[in-house]
């Protein structure tokens, strides 16, 4: 349809070739955006390097306490092993609440009970302060161990066997911040309880004593694992 | 007009199954020259409507232009000066001035 047909050879020729570099740019622009960049693989592959280094120095210093594992650093871990076991008074900053029954006189018809406090409201208490991260708790001068029972006993109150009657005060060493938030929340123990007219008084200290445990553990049914076992 | 489109068809069968694929560092380089061919292909077109094609101006205007444009960038990638730019403002504009004249052309038959 175009006059000069001479041209049209060359045309061809050169749109083969035009063709061919266009394939190839566009493989080539495909490649490049599938290859991570260099710079990332630099960066990537440093930390890795620093990383190992980190790991190869923790390691040593691992076996080198291993290895010496002198009196200083045992006697630390028992130290440690007995206050988290409960067995040693703690003092510290944290906070004391004291918590009561409520003054309301309940309406006729309606249950007493719901003015009382009960096992679980101490519970929710307790439960809230370890979740702050409380370091020891203790309830009238016991020590709240691994196997405390907090348990309605009646009009009392039994913790590790012992029984209380309100008022309950309960000691937690900790952020006292942090304990006090988190039992004050919005919407949280503290305001439950208030809603009934239980008396809940916070008070922040900068020491507080929390006693040791003193019975003594019994294990009747439970035995140590040999490790490799 | 078929030729050239049969031309382009089979470039690109061709280009799509040789494994070739060009380094990181040359790719500025190829596209370069792959706008400059492409100028040359449409200045081709616009001489063929314009009944002043010329086989040998064409030919060597091709392979000229695609070598001078990359031979250009390189030296200006190695002297500090993004002649890259140039190039493609160069032949992306002659390419739009090209493709409306055959516009014309074809609109004026």
């Amino acid at each position: 349809m175009l006059p000069i047909k001479q041209g049209q050879a060359a045309i061809a020729l050169v749109c083969i070739v035009l063709g061919f570099m266009l394939a190839v740019q566009f493989r080539t622009t495909q490649d490049i955006k599938s290859t991570v960049p260099f710079q990332r693989i630099e960066d990537i592959s440093q930390r890795l390097a620093q990383t190992e280094k980190e790991r190869d120095s923790l390691m040593e210093e691992v076996q080198s306490l291993r290895k010496s594992s002198n009196k200083e650093v045992l006697s630390k871990e028992i130290e440690n092993v007995k206050m988290g076991a409960g067995v040693t008074p703690l003092k510290g900053p944290g906070i004391v609440v004291t918590i009561d029954d409520s003054k309301r006189q309940s309406k006729t018809g309606e249950n007493p009970n719901l003015y009382l406090i009960h096992d679980d409201d101490i519970l929710k208490v307790i439960n809230e302060l370890w979740a702050a991260s409380a370091e020891a708790v203790s309830i009238n001068e016991q020590r709240l161990i691994a196997s405390s029972e907090i348990r309605c006993a009646g009009p009392t109150l039994s913790v590790n066997n012992t029984r209380y009657s309100p008022p309950y005060e309960i000691t937690a060493i900790g952020d006292p911040k942090n304990l006090e938030n988190a039992l004050k929340m919005r919407g949280g123990v503290v305001e439950t309880l208030q809603f009934w007219g239980i008396q809940v008084s916070i008070k922040k200290l900068d020491e507080v004593n929390v006693p040791g445990y003193k019975g003594t553990f019994r294990f009747e049914y439970a035995h140590p694992v040999k490790e490799g076992e | 007009m078929l030729l050239p489109i049969v031309g382009l068809i089979v470039g690109l069968i061709i280009g799509s199954l040789c494994p070739i694929s060009i380094p990181q560092e040359y790719a500025k380089l190829f596209s370069v020259a792959l706008l400059a061919a492409l100028d040359t292909v449409f200045g081709g077109l616009r001489a063929n409507a314009e009944e002043k094609f010329d086989n040998t101006v064409f030919i060597t205007g091709f392979f000229t232009n695609a070598l001078l444009a990359a031979v250009l960038v390189y030296i200006g990638d190695r002297l500090g000066i993004d002649l890259y730019y140039v190039a493609m403002l160069a032949f992306g504009l002659r390419i739009f001035q090209n493709l409306a004249i055959i516009r014309r052309y074809f609109l004026k038959k």
